[in-house]
């Protein structure tokens, strides 16, 4: 990894109250970047701007944003390969963790506002209902990614942090099925999404760039 | 212009049987909540079944405010967004229209609108309208019974279906510009279904013409079935023998029937319809047969199996 410039570089320059504070300005401005939709939908709803049917309203808002959430997770490592930018990295958590976070809102304004904790036919939609089937597997796999997101447990699990958190490709995966399967005719914006999530996870299997030196190339 | 309210009881005024029947449930809950101690599930029940039964109890059918019923629209003709229609369909121009009666009928013509609508009488009709997505509203329509331009046009006894065809001017319909489903749209109803007195041909609501976003400037209004069979600005009424390739349900035969009558047992493949979330309201209420329409059409459909013909 490549030190970080400036900010907790090595040596005897101890970084200064104020450059750390900057140093932290993109961590906040991203946080209240990815709590303003929450904000707008607290907003939208105490001032009465919630559409007609506000349960959907909210549904569909807080579904819209924890598929984008997640996305965005997703692009980081390939903007990173790309752009060099290795900062980035460091913001892959949080934008994941608000991924989970809308997600489970999704899944909240349905069990508490859309049927009201009316059990019978949650686990009726969850079992015989395909897009909630695969929607509900998705949120269920977030869970373990969540609770192993720390540093502690980054450090525990080693190379098999990596292979558990591979498990993002497959919510990413449900949640656009699920997008999609509950559509009614109108898929222009699952399969945008969709495009993104195949052009990122393509991104992928492009090999990584390694210094030419040790590569054994021929002279 | 004589506006004539039907003399009906309203279904709002009877309390049904149901009802009844959910106040003992709800003390029996309250009962059997306390004697397991099953707190949570205990305060969710009662919170539930109180306020299902007292939502039912006070079935009132309050027409829903005018910005919802004009802002809160499915007309993919002007996009795919419920709110795209009050905005996109602003500019459309209504008028001048024709209509063109054709097929199996005696004297077939074009008509301009107002010509086809002058000999009849124009009657407010407050309905509730039931969307196959699980929504629902109520609509003070002004209209004329379909019946009444039906008996003025005499279709011959060939004529077993009317099949209904919206404008197709991708000009004027901006949502027409994409393919999102195949247009024109096509609705139809059963010769006898098309002759209810219920059904009615809208030309306003809340007593003024039907904005644009509605389906001016004719639609058709079938209150004991899903709102999709509602067609919007109507062009074309042909008489035919066979049934009608209607369009959503030749887009998802397993999704929409072309009866598409309201039921509660017919689950749609993706979501329940025992119930029905009213627009304004927070408690989904119980979706009942044939919109609650049942006292008078149900004998349209005798010896029907209403789940193979949904």
């Amino acid at each position: 990894m490549k030190e970080r410039e400036g900010v907790r570089g090595e040596g005897p320059l101890t970084p200064s109250r104020q450059s750390r504070t900057v140093g932290r300005l993109p961590r906040l401005a991203l946080l209240l970047l990815c709590l303003l939709p929450a904000a707008l939908m607290v907003y939208d709803a105490l001032t009465g701007r919630l559409a007609a049917e506000p349960i959907k309203d909210l549904t569909h808002r807080t579904g819209t944003w924890g598929i984008t959430a997640i996305t965005a997770t997703l692009a980081i490592t390939p903007l990173r390969r790309l752009t060099g930018w290795n900062r980035l990295q460091s913001y892959r958590r949080m934008l994941g963790l608000f991924g989970f976070f809308y997600i489970a809102l999704h899944f909240l304004v349905y069990l508490v506002l859309d049927q009201f904790f009316d059990w019978h036919t949650i686990v009726k939609d969850i079992t015989k209902r395909p897009y909630i089937t695969v929607g509900f597997t998705g949120l269920l796999l977030m869970v373990p990614l969540v609770v192993t997101s720390t540093r502690g447990w980054v450090k525990r699990l080693g190379r098999r942090w990596v292979a558990l958190h591979a498990l993002v490709y497959v919510t990413a995966l449900a949640g656009i099925v699920h997008f999609t399967w509950s559509q009614k005719a109108d898929l222009y914006t699952p399969t945008m999404y969709g495009f993104v999530l195949a052009v990122l996870l393509a991104a992928r299997l492009v090999p990584k760039r390694r210094p030419l030196v040790g590569r054994g190339q021929p002279g | 212009m004589l506006i004539r309210r039907p003399p009906d009881i309203p279904s709002s005024e009877i309390t049904p049987e149901r009802a009844f029947l959910d106040r003992r449930a709800f003390i029996a809950a309250a009962g059997s909540a306390v004697a397991t101690l099953a707190v949570p599930r205990a305060v969710s029940a009662l919170v539930r079944r109180g306020a299902e039964a007292s939502a039912t109890r006070q079935r009132g059918d309050t027409p829903t405010p005018y910005a919802d019923v004009t802002t809160y629209n499915n007309y993919y003709e002007f996009g795919t967004g419920k709110d795209d229609p009050a905005r996109e369909a602003r500019d459309f121009r209504p008028r001048p229209w024709t209509v063109e009666i054709a097929g199996e009928v005696a004297r077939p013509a074009r008509y301009d609108l107002d010509d086809l609508l002058r000999p009849h009488t124009v009657q407010e009709r407050v309905y509730r309208l039931r969307c196959v997505e699980g929504w629902s509203m109520v609509v003070p329509w002004r209209g004329i019974p379909l019946r009444d331009v039906i008996g003025r046009v005499q279709p011959t006894p060939r004529a077993r279906f009317v099949e209904f065809t919206t404008l197709h001017d991708p000009q004027r319909m901006p949502g027409q510009r994409s393919g999102v489903i195949a247009w024109p749209y096509v609705e139809g109803l059963r010769m006898d279904e098309a002759m209810h007195p219920l059904a009615l041909l809208a030309t306003g609501l809340y007593g003024r013409d039907l904005p644009n976003q509605n389906g001016a400037p004719l639609r058709l209004v079938v209150p004991w079935k899903y709102g999709f069979k509602g067609i919007k600005a109507i062009v074309r009424i042909r008489f035919v023998r066979e049934q009608p390739e209607t369009t959503w349900a030749l887009m998802a035969p397993s999704e929409y029937g072309f009866y598409a009558n309201v039921n509660p047992d017919v689950d749609h493949p993706r979501w329940s319809q025992a119930r029905e979330r009213r627009i304004g309201e927070f408690l989904r209420r119980p979706t009942l047969p044939f919109n609650g329409y049942g006292e008078e059409v149900a004998q349209l459909y005798g010896g029907m199996d209403l789940r193979r013909s949904f």
